[in-house]
């Protein structure tokens, strides 16, 4: 067992590309119109593969909560002439590994796979089956169902899951993006065959689809390979785009309460879009703020100073539409007030006065510096090709990410904290302990 | 859902160096390793100081204390302040971070290839001038406590482990979390701090493994300017402490508020010592990947699949550690399957193999899967340095990397079942059950109550 010093914390914000690096991205349609990425690398016998849908549980309606994520899953359970234990069997026979994800936008696979002909040729086939012909067998929906259902009564005993969830309904309301990626018990007991069959045919179409590939082929059979991908999709337009999202004038606050040692913080609202002016100035700003670590101010007093968690944060995560702003932390019960307020202090304090001089270069050298860190791999590079491709981010976006943080100023960052970061609109969700003051 | 294994290494570990990187090997004056390996795919380099001290070299009554230390590493030297490493690496744009295990305590930074240098410098310092302040550890201790709160107090599969760990080892200090166990937290001090960086951290206790795009003979010269003037210092004597023979199944239920239980089976298994003439440890990496190398492989496929008894079931080994390890399988009883049942599948999948063995197609797909990860870890820079810390800090020639590779080929199906039929069995055997408690104060969300306005 290993103990890091600090969690890793999934931070979904695009990270940069260092203008030396001269990532020279293909970009392409098939023939049925699925949009396709691509770097060609061969400095190591492999190719990365990633397609991805608008298919996410964005597309869900609240009393069919949990579909897209449920269609997604028993895709790869059968498909084509392949049962579910020939794909899991054939993609191991030739070393590639099959993964999937599903966010609130996106749906989709990847492979990993040998890139000689042979074993990609076998796993392409494979995920081509997955994409366009899955069987949405009734007995293995049945299964799957039930297994769903079990890791979903699972969580809701954990405060971390808990809590997400209901901070995600605060700040959503009757948005999409309000309902559980996963579903809830009640909504996924009643998906039957027709809703898959249905959500499959409605969205995993080839204008829907954003391929991206990155490894050791040419051009021409990266061409092939996407052809081969989209091919037994249906055309069609893209789906509607989903609704912006508003953001309430007035936050929530709940306390629920939880057995556990720890208390856990929710706090935020909707902050940021994937195409967003602000972007670099809030992601800039954050870093000082709760992204940027040991260096950040959350970690400094929070952490540091009074010794009050483990982990504390905030991030943005950017999406379609408005994505969350969510600043975080767990501490014993009794602390929960002190931390709390500590963090709700550090907020403020940041929207009044905006970061130092010597706080904003400090960012901005970390970010800037660290750059060639995030495009060190061939897999690093197909998760930026990934979302530079389902979002239709300019091709150059990494190429100017750089210029972008340095041209961020401290002006910038307070307009733009300022306009988004309302702390009346905040909402704030508390797992676990009593707050002290308040409910004595 | 987190499986209980996650914890531990994956059933088949990529292996072996690839042709195109080259590894070279310095032990400076004063003891101290430095191990430095070529890769110009990214204009990026790693480094890693590796410490052979890890929570199997601590006492009863300090348990915890090797991660402790690891936390105030970063709380300053004489003549770096504390926080000021973290600040000074991230103005370089690097990241770094640390870790502790049973065996070993790590730092690491990645950096651009020509600020290297920074993170050596600071390395070497800490390495000799850590403050150790009282105040600094009364606040980190804290931090340490919130740490466990958040990883085992409250995390039910964090529990299980422990529970599991504590009870497969009798006497073998790897019956102790690694972050230490509660009261021994509430009561260390900083001087328990003070004596364990006093009796590990010396040069001669450390390996230092470089990765990156970066030149060899540069990074010696600056090991040698950096980590070269520290003086080599004796180390505590080693004790052996091995674990005595079990005799008999052990068993321990974990009572925790969650909704499903969990049952984990671990038996004793052999630790690797001979990379080129060890046989056994090779073939148990296969079995554990005949039982969990893909989503069709035995325990998926039967347990979860075909019987529906589970809602998933996995195995790992990882026979390379200081000290004795297991070989575990555990999984998820679905609903209105008992734990009792579960157990009793895992364990005929187990007698299914040594009674009838493994196919060769089954045994095919393992080793093609085996070939496939030693290309694909070539993709992390980070992990090629972590496997030659590893190996290092275990006492193993990371040069044996290839051999091991060359011996996973060479596994026949026949010792697959036999190493199933001589380790597998009920007297080695621990079996752990995680025990779901009701959370009956956990009720629907208050609304406007507390929070926001809580003064």
């Amino acid at each position: 067992m290993r103990i890091d010093r600090l969690l890793c914390l999934c931070i979904t914000l695009l990270p940069a590309l260092p203008a030396l690096a001269g990532l020279d991205i293909q970009n392409w349609s098939t023939s049925q119109g699925a949009r396709v990425y691509f770097v060609e690398n061969h400095e190591l016998p492999m190719l990365d593969i990633s397609v991805d849908f608008d298919a996410g549980s964005a597309r869900d309606r609240r009393e069919k909560s949990g579909l897209a994520s449920l269609t997604r899953q028993v895709m790869t359970m059968g498909a084509g002439h392949f049962d579910e234990r020939d794909i899991s069997e054939k993609m191991a026979d030739v070393g590639a590994n099959l993964g999937g994800r599903l966010d609130a936008d996106r749906a989709g696979f990847q492979v990993r796979t040998l890139s000689g002909k042979a074993e990609r040729g076998q796993a392409a086939d494979l995920l081509a089956a997955i994409l366009s012909a899955p069987r949405f067998d009734a007995g293995i929906l049945e299964r799957e169902k039930a297994r769903v259902i079990a890791g979903l009564q699972e969580s809701a005993t954990r405060p971390e899951y808990i809590g997400g969830k209901a901070f995600q309904a605060a700040i959503y309301g009757d948005h999409p993006y309000a309902l559980n990626e996963g579903g809830e018990v009640e909504t996924v007991a009643k998906l039957g065959r027709d809703d898959l069959v249905a959500f499959h045919r409605a969205y995993y179409r080839a204008h829907n689809l954003a391929i991206a590939m990155m490894g050791d082929i040419s051009r021409a059979e990266a061409e092939a390979l996407a052809e081969k991908l989209a091919a037994g999709l249906p055309p069609g337009a893209a789906p509607a785009p989903i609704a912006p999202v508003k953001v309430a004038e007035h936050g929530e606050p709940q306390v629920i309460p939880h057995p556990a040692t720890q208390s856990h913080l929710f706090m935020g609202l909707p902050g940021l879009q994937r195409e967003d002016a602000d972007y670099f100035p809030l992601y800039v700003g954050n870093y000082v703020l709760g992204g940027g670590g040991f260096d950040s101010r959350l970690t400094k007093t929070i952490r540091d100073k009074k010794g009050l968690a483990y982990s504390v944060y905030s991030y943005f995560t950017p999406m379609r539409e408005m994505g969350p702003y969510q600043i975080g932390l767990q501490t014993r019960r009794e602390a929960t007030h002190d931390a709390v307020e500590s963090a709700r202090a550090e907020v403020e304090k940041f929207l009044k006065e905006g970061p130092s001089e010597a706080e904003l270069t400090q960012a901005k050298n970390n970010l800037v510096g660290g750059f060639p860190m995030r495009i060190d791999s061939n897999r690093k590079i197909l998760e930026y090709l990934a979302v530079i491709g389902f979002y239709r981010l300019p091709l150059n976006w990494l190429d100017t990410y750089t210029a972008r943080v340095e041209a961020v100023s401290r002006d910038d960052i307070l307009r733009a904290f300022r306009a988004r970061i309302r702390p009346a609109a905040m909402s704030t969700v508390i797992v676990g302990g009593q707050i002290e003051g308040q409910d004595k | 859902m987190k499986r209980l294994l996650l914890v531990l290494s994956l059933a088949v570990v990529p292996v072996a160096t690839p042709a195109h990187a080259e590894i070279v090997e310095q032990t400076l004056d004063n003891g101290m390793r430095v191990i430095v390996k070529t890769d110009r795919r990214a204009p990026v380099a790693v480094s890693q100081v590796w410490y052979r001290a890890g929570s199997m070299d601590e006492s009863y009554g300090t348990t915890g204390v090797a991660h402790v230390l690891e936390h105030m590493m970063f709380k300053g030297t004489k003549d770096v302040p504390a926080g000021e490493f973290s600040r000074r690496i991230a103005a370089a744009g690097g990241r770094e971070n640390a870790f502790t295990s049973r065996d070993h305590t790590a730092y690491f930074q990645t950096l651009q290839k020509d600020r290297l240098e920074l993170a050596l410098k600071l390395e070497a310092d800490r390495m000799a001038n850590l403050a150790l302040s009282d105040d600094e550890f009364a606040k980190e201790i804290q931090v340490v406590m919130e740490e466990r709160r958040l990883r085992t107090e409250d995390n039910p599969q964090g529990r299980l482990y422990e529970g599991l760990m504590s009870t497969a080892f009798q006497s073998h200090p790897y019956r102790h979390p690694v972050i230490g166990w509660m009261n021994d937290l509430k009561n260390m001090s900083v001087g328990d701090a003070r004596n364990w960086y006093q009796r590990w951290y010396a040069p001669n206790n450390a390996t230092l493994v470089v990765a990156g795009d970066v030149d060899p003979a540069q990074v010696f010269g600056w090991a040698r300017r950096y980590f070269g003037p520290l003086a080599a210092h004796p180390l505590p004597e080693r004790k052996p402490q091995r674990e005595p023979e079990q005799n008999g199944e052990k068993q321990v239920i974990v009572k925790a508020p969650a909704k499903l239980p969990v049952v984990a089976l671990a038996w004793r298994a052999p630790t690797l010592a001979d990379p080129e003439n060890d046989r056994d440890p090779y073939a148990l990496e296969i079995l554990a990947g005949v039982l969990d190398g893909h989503a069709s492989a035995r325990l998926n496929q039967s347990l979860v699949r075909e019987k529906r008894l589970a809602t998933e079931a996995s195995a790992g080994y990882d026979p390379v550690a200081r000290g004795p390890v297991l070989f575990m399988v555990d999984a998820t009883p679905a609903e209105g399957h008992t734990v009792a049942e579960v157990g009793a599948a895992l364990k005929q999948e187990i007698a299914r193999i040594a009674r009838d063995g493994v196919g060769e197609q089954e045994l095919a797909r393992v080793k093609a899967q085996v070939l496939a990860s030693q290309v694909y870890q070539q993709d992390s820079l980070f992990y090629q340095a972590m496997l030659i810390g590893e190996w290092t800090t275990a006492g193993l020639d990371y040069r044996a990397r290839d051999t091991r590779f060359r011996k996973l080929k060479e596994v026949t199906a026949e010792q697959v079942r036999a190493v199933a039929t001589q380790y597998l069995v009920d007297d080695h055997l621990t079996v752990a059950q995680l025990d779901p408690q009701p959370m009956d104060n956990v009720k629907p969300a208050r609304r406007g109550s507390g929070g926001r306005h809580a003064n």
